[in-house]
């Protein structure tokens, strides 16, 4: 099919791989996502905390800066499973922040623009182009998440030494897992509420929405019943709790205590408050039927046209 | 020699509702149009070829291969340009173009050539960098032929090309379509409502109607069969004379009215014959018509059948609808 010769001809040369085809999507799909520059803003946003993180990983090694600075090394956070934890949590939530700006228009634009059977009318399955679409929010998350932790966690290592660094190799671990648990929820998700509303806008409410209202409903649960039981339906306390589990940190608080209490139902009486947190699996659970519950709405939305029954 | 299209006893139910029922047949022409009318399950025929729903029961095969067990090769083969407005929001054309020819295969470095020839060749190379939204109904359409040709496929699916085109859109798009046929080297799946698109480009069809077959039928077939039905209009001489004299030649004939003559040519007896005896018995022929069906009659007649069960079995035996002189049953 020669411009010049306006025939129309097959191609004939060998074709890509098609495994990798469905990388296609999120290569044209990241390109159009780092035009806007509210987005690269924010990415490079991102960024700062982690900066932060490996200035402190230095200093702390680095007494000459310490003298500099005047700052007694024991004011400075320990580089511990706490101190990536902690970055995690704060990359985490930058992650949710970039997905709520990346995210919306992957499936509702091409839903709105009927490019459905254009994709799918091609050697590409309904499942690859899910994949294909998840792929641009992993990448992007997982430079703001795992990449810089690990990277950090090896700078660390570099400067304490082989000793530490065995004696916390299981960290990588946790900061890979928590990280690619965090993305894949959140990449679901932000799929699923993109395959259900056209509006970008309105799925960007309903994106943040789903991590602020039932947090707020629990947290409001837990105060009035003195429990907290109402954690569950909170995703971001869910993860917590994960990434409290995956770095050794969690533990499950419960007994009786008896005291006085600020409840609008209790009003200062005294009383005896139950502290029954749901355990870790508990968290575990949610976070794996809210995954799946997402799936179920994608293979049921991600069709090249709707039959109405 | 493999079919572009066999179907065998391919039936698709949405819910409780069976839209195709058990259609069968093979279809071998260069263009094939499909033709119904609304609700028959053109798109729906389309749609299950595509893999985009599911056999009930029964399967269906495009060049031999099952669309159900080898979908990705299938669609890897099969070029489709939707009906209705698709497009990839925010791309200028050879972005988009390019875009879905690497979804078909063909590795980045090349997709872009591609893109930029498959847009000159329908006519779109000036406006190639304008983004997809700011295109006419008639450019958008013209989008949606080059990306389903742009890999090249050996079947190129074509639902409602011409919907919406201003009358020289539509006749670039008719000779555009034409000369992917002529050239041989893919096949055309075209579904249309305007029969005389399907007429200008296709050599067999396929109507159905109610989920049913009602008629297939090669097109080329029908031409050459319809070429030899002979209608004469006569003036004066012996008129009976000249029919047994027609009737001498091996032509089989019938008098209508006081003027007319109805006659079956056969192969070694020509035109000039005719005029020959004409002249013999005195008679002036004053009008000789070629009787031709019509798609639409063809269409019609399709459409009045009303045994479709039986009509499809028929066709499920590779018997043709058409009765030999351009009538389908």
């Amino acid at each position: 099919m020669a411009v010049y010769e306006h025939l129309y001809a097959a191609y004939e040369g060998a074709p890509n791989s098609a495994r990798q085809r469905f990388l296609v999507i999120p290569r044209y799909a990241l390109r159009e996502v780092f035009k806007s520059k509210l987005l690269v803003t924010f990415f490079i946003l991102c960024f700062i905390y982690p900066l932060v993180a490996t200035i402190l990983v230095y200093l702390h090694h680095n007494a000459n800066a310490l003298a500099l600075l005047q700052i007694n090394v024991r004011e400075l956070l320990p580089i511990d499973r706490t101190f990536f934890r902690t970055f995690l949590e704060v990359q985490g939530a930058f992650a949710l922040i970039l997905t709520v700006l990346v995210a919306p228009p992957l499936i509702s634009r091409d839903l709105s623009n009927n490019a459905l059977p254009l994709y799918l009318c091609r050697p590409l399955s309904r499942a690859e182009y899910v994949l294909g679409k998840m792929a641009v929010i992993v990448f992007l998350l997982s430079l703001v998440t795992w990449i810089p932790g690990l990277l950090i966690f090896f700078f660390q290592a570099s400067l304490a030494g082989f000793a530490w660094l065995w004696a916390n190799l299981w960290m990588i671990w946790a900061i890979f897992s928590g990280s690619l648990i965090w993305i894949i929820l959140l990449s679901l998700l932000a799929l699923a509420v993109s395959s259900f509303l056209k509006w970008r806008v309105v799925a960007s409410g309903a994106l943040l929405g789903l991590f602020f209202v039932p947090s707020a409903f629990g947290e409001i649960v837990n105060q009035l019943f003195l429990t907290r039981a109402g954690s569950l339906i909170s995703l971001w306390a869910s993860m917590n709790s994960i990434w409290r589990g995956l770095f050794g940190l969690f533990v499950r608080q419960s007994g009786t205590i008896r005291g006085k209490v600020d409840s609008p139902i209790y009003e200062g009486q005294v009383v005896n408050i139950a502290l029954l947190e749901p355990p870790l699996w508990a968290s575990w659970l949610i976070i794996a039927l809210v995954c799946a519950l997402c799936v179920w709405l994608l293979a049921r939305k991600v069709r090249a046209y709707e039959v109405i029954k | 020699m493999t079919s572009v299209i066999e179907l065998e006893q391919l039936s698709v139910t949405f819910g409780k509702r069976p839209i195709l029922k058990s259609l069968s047949g093979a279809l071998n022409g260069r263009a094939i149009g499909l033709l119904g009318p609304n609700g028959a399950g053109k798109t729906t025929l389309i749609h299950t070829l595509l893999g985009f729903h599911p056999p009930t029961s029964g399967t269906a095969r495009i060049f031999g291969q099952d669309i159900t067990r080898d979908a990705k090769q299938v669609r890897s083969t099969v070029g489709y340009m939707p009906e209705n407005d698709s497009f990839i929001a925010k791309m200028s054309c050879v972005q988009f173009v390019r875009l879905m020819a690497e979804l078909s295969g063909i590795p980045a470095r090349h997709a872009l050539e591609r893109a930029h020839e498959a847009l000159f060749y329908v006519g779109l190379g000036e406006a190639r960098y304008r983004p997809i939204d700011s295109y006419s109904l008639g450019m958008k359409q013209l989008a949606k032929l080059a990306q389903a040709i742009v890999h090249g496929p050996k079947l190129i699916i074509l639902d409602e090309p011409t919907n919406g085109l201003d009358p020289p859109t539509r006749s670039r798009m008719i000779a555009l379509i034409r000369q992917i046929r002529d050239g041989g080297r893919a096949r055309i799946l075209l579904s249309s409502h305007l029969l005389r698109d399907v007429e200008e480009c296709c050599d067999e069809i396929l109507v159905l109607k109610d989920g049913y077959i009602a008629a297939n039928c090669n097109l080329e077939e029908e031409r050459k069969a319809n070429r030899k039905f002979i209608e004469l209009e006569t003036r004066g001489g012996n008129r009976a004379g000249f029919a047994e004299a027609i009737g001498g030649l091996g032509c089989e004939y019938a008098l209508s009215g006081e003027r007319r003559i109805k006659l079956i040519m056969q192969e070694k007896v020509e035109i000039s014959d005719l005029y020959r005896l004409a002249l013999e018995h005195g008679v002036q022929i004053r009008r000789l018509n070629f009787k031709r069906d019509s798609l639409e009659d063809i269409f019609l007649k399709a459409m009045e059948n009303g045994n479709l069960p039986e009509v499809s079995a028929e066709v499920n035996n590779g018997n043709r609808i058409g009765n030999g002189n351009g009538r389908a049953n």
